[in-house]
């Protein structure tokens, strides 16, 4: 039976993926978006990029903030302490995320290509820098660089082999993500040549964050054990998993079957962030405070998950019903 | 006014305790402040959209369903920008305030929760109603108004709950500097939610109605009378009516009591230096050295409307220790601007409906209409007055009479720098909002109805082409519904 508090930790890390997911595959096409070329060589990628995230992002967006509650409310004095250590990469991703939405949403509206050009940039940019330092946000978190009482370094919380990483990880998922869905959107609007672009780059993309993760596991293993054991333990099966459902999901592309692509890169991605929740179970802030000790008063969780039952009813549903239309023929053509 | 605000920012300065209170304050009060506004329109917009959408659907009235359409993508560059504006929120309630959200995190977070959710659920349905046009059958997408509107309604509460629960604090007991018995339901339903509540979320509507009908009015002025202008000016005016009549009774509500709650505050709204009997109403004047100058003094009628009593004198700041005073002078003219300006919005609808039923149209008037154009910025300017008033009254406490502002603070260098950024960062977004809303009215005024993004120079050629070829006339409502994005 699974403990009150692990409960809403649980409920709060399915957040984490769901941000990661969603979320991240909206960052992602900031990446394509960036890299479409020149104005008129771009139009069709950018045209695609608006499109596609147009009608989700700011639902996407959503999960930060549900994940940012039930961690203040359910776990208050962890959260305070992983606010005060980690005040700059905070703030840089708050920044990104900020100039990103905005300049997102004025985009679509400008009226002359300069404005479209300067909003774009801006947006693209964001969309890359935003899940570098959530990443490092991470990575910090889970080589126990956030001491339980707080105001832990200001910068070698987060400038360290293992936040890095979780950065450049954290970026490549995203592009890797976006890559595959984009690709599926432009295929089933028609837009083969644009397909193939996207494949292309889909396929580069998810080789070389692959190669990162791989590179990665030597410098996190000395920086960050705790995590490295548990993600040689208890969460090896989800490592198999993640790498096993990337794997498929290159190959899938490889074979244009983009629409059946989606799925493994979903997989693929939830499992890699479960893998590192696993990981460091039980631990909410690594080597410093266990999820048991980090808990608010009884009351307030059993009302948060309240809350979580609520959203499953009200929430979800409707969510479904959005990122099916976004995914269906009819609003593919414009 | 400005020697008074000039007081008691150097009051500020030289009180505030750790060096990041005094940024983290005004870091609070610049996002909330901006922030708050948006909100208004995520709250009180839908709504108006949904009668006009309707209007259009059951009348099959082009012109409604073409404000409709409009309306709805004004609110999606407003809904965007207040998005991440509330995300600023969510990590400044932490980053700034880690004394509040460490101790008592678990006693407010629930609203907090709540309010998450029905943000999920607007932005779900916005999404939807937003890219359903010319893709959905027009009933189902009419209907996407439907939670948009109650989720905007449900987030007012929550988003209240917590700021009431600041200045009603309940659900929890302070034993020996330890905070237990926590009962977030109880913090969530405080005493003082019902009531701002309700004053806030009629504020939402004063600021949008008052706002978008000040558009209309300044199209009116340049001359422009269809009936696109009219509609577009009655059906936000109504709200605004609505609203405006309504504010001063909900105000008058949530105040009473403030007399025991908070009796700083109260001292500080009415400029009561000493307690008498029967208090004067006092308008303008400051407060210095103990002594209050240059008000205007109305015998009795303080304690009529602070007290509701012909002769109960309204608590002075005299009996009120130093340390525990809020600002006065800030506090005292923020809320007589609120009730000053509400006050001249309830009478000019009241004037307008009244000459409108002995036969007389105020929107043939110049004036008025100038009036109408400026009644945005005003209402504005009223909801913040009314929130720098209810905030700064309740300094010098975070959780009033638990917590000191200055105990929850950060203890952060560089915050000066965070702000600076954040001016910059905002005032950026302010301008960028403004040039693209201005030249969505621009090119919408010129015939165009799509607004296609230019990404490359060919579609700019193509969009003025298609233009200068032909200004098409307002389509009939068939061809709208089927008008793909």
């Amino acid at each position: 039976m699974m403990s009150l508090e692990v409960a809403v930790a649980a409920a709060m890390f399915v957040g984490v993926v769901a941000y990661a997911v969603l979320g991240g595959a909206d960052f992602g096409s900031g990446f394509f978006d960036l890299t479409a070329g020149s104005s008129r060589r771009g139009a069709e990628m950018r045209t695609l990029v608006d499109h596609s995230i147009g009608p989700v992002w700011e639902a996407n967006h959503v999960w930060l903030i549900y994940v940012l509650v039930i961690w203040w409310t359910g776990f208050p004095e962890s959260f305070a302490a992983a606010m005060t250590t980690l005040v700059l990469p905070l703030l840089l991703a708050l920044l990104g995320i900020v100039l990103r939405g905005a300049s997102f949403a004025f985009r679509k509206y400008s009226a002359t290509l300069g404005q479209a050009r300067l909003f774009g940039v801006i947006f693209a940019t964001a969309s890359i820098l935003t899940p570098f330092f959530l990443g490092t946000v991470a990575g910090a978190i889970a080589s126990g660089r956030v001491p339980a009482e707080g105001v832990g370094d200001r910068w070698s919380s987060w400038l360290n082999p293992t936040s890095i990483f979780g950065g450049l990880i954290a970026v490549g998922t995203c592009a890797f993500l976006a890559g595959v869905f984009l690709a599926a959107d432009a295929a089933r609007s028609d837009k083969v040549r644009l397909a193939e672009d996207l494949r292309l780059r889909a396929l580069v993309v998810g080789a070389v964050t692959g190669v990162v993760v791989l590179v990665a596991l030597v410098p996190v293993s000395e920086d960050a054990p705790t995590l490295s054991e548990g993600l040689a333990g208890r969460a090896a099966a989800l490592v198999v998993v993640s790498a096993l459902a990337g794997t498929a999901t290159l190959w899938l592309l490889w074979e244009r079957r983009y629409s059946l692509a989606r799925w493994p890169a979903v997989v693929a991605v939830a499992s890699v962030v479960s893998g590192w929740g696993v990981a460091q179970y039980p631990w909410l802030l690594v080597d410093e405070v266990r999820i048991v000790d980090a808990a608010g008063a009884s009351a307030t969780l059993q009302a948060l998950l309240v809350a979580v039952g609520l959203a499953v009813v009200v929430v979800l549903p409707p969510l479904a019903y959005l990122l099916r239309l976004t995914q269906s023929e009819e609003w593919s053509r414009h | 006014m400005m020697p008074a605000l000039l007081a008691d920012t150097v009051q500020l300065v030289a009180t505030v305790e750790p060096e990041g209170l005094l940024p983290a304050r005004q870091q609070m009060a610049l996002s909330l402040g901006w922030h708050i506004v948006l909100a208004c329109f995520g709250v009180a917009f839908p709504a108006m959209i949904l009668v006009m959408h309707l209007r259009g659907i059951r009348r099959d009235d082009p012109v409604a369903l073409e404000l409709a359409k409009r309306w709805s993508k004004v609110s999606a560059v407003l809904f965007a920008i207040g998005a991440v504006s509330g995300t600023v929120l969510s990590f400044e309630m932490g980053l700034l305030w880690p004394g509040l959200m460490g101790t008592y995190g678990d006693v407010l977070g629930l609203p907090f929760a709540f309010e998450g959710l029905s943000f999920f659920v607007e932005a779900i349905f916005l999404g939807i109603y937003l890219y359903g046009w010319g893709r959905m059958p027009p009933k189902r997408h009419v209907l996407m108004l439907v939670p948009m509107a109650i989720a905007g309604v449900v987030g007012t509460f929550c988003v209240l709950a917590v700021n009431a629960w600041m200045n009603a604090p309940a659900g929890f007991r302070l034993v020996d500097g330890q905070v237990t018995d926590i009962d977030p339901w109880a913090a969530m339903f405080n005493d003082q939610v019902w009531l701002q509540f309700a004053h806030m979320w009629v504020a939402a509507y004063m600021v949008v109605g008052f706002s978008v009908a000040g558009v209309y009015a300044v199209g009116m002025l340049r001359g422009r009378r269809d009936e696109h202008h009219r509609l577009g000016f009655i059906v936000p005016f109504v709200f605004a009516t609505v609203a405006a009549l309504t504010q001063p009774f909900v105000g008058h509500l949530l105040g009473g009591g403030l007399d025991e709650r908070q009796p700083a505050k109260l001292a500080s709204f009415e400029l009561a230096d000493t307690t008498e009997s029967p208090s004067p109403l006092r308008i303008g004047g400051i407060y210095v050295d103990g002594e209050v100058r240059g008000s205007i003094d109305i015998p009795v009628l303080g304690s009529v409307i602070a007290m509701s009593s012909l002769s109960d004198p309204v608590p002075g700041l005299d009996e009120i220790p130093e340390e525990d005073r809020p600002p006065v002078n800030l506090t005292h003219w923020a809320f007589q601007s609120m009730v000053g300006i509400g006050t001249l919005l309830a009478a000019s609808v009241s004037l307008f409906w009244f000459l409108r039923w002995r036969g007389r149209n105020l929107l043939e008037r110049r004036w008025f209409l100038r009036f109408v154009s400026i009644s945005g910025p005003l209402a504005v300017l009223a909801l913040e007055s009314g929130w720098i008033a209810t905030e700064v009254g309740r300094q010098p406490w975070i959780v009033y009479g638990f917590m000191r502002t200055e105990e929850a603070a950060g203890d952060y260098s560089g915050l000066w720098w965070l702000l600076g950024t954040t001016a910059v960062v905002y005032a950026a977004m302010t301008a960028g909002a403004v040039v693209v809303l201005r030249s969505m009215a621009r090119r919408w005024r010129a015939g165009e109805t799509d607004l296609p993004s230019p990404y490359a120079p060919q579609t700019v050629g193509e969009r003025t082409n298609t233009l200068r070829s032909s200004s098409p006339p307002l389509r009939s409502s068939e061809q709208l519904r089927g008008d793909p994005e």
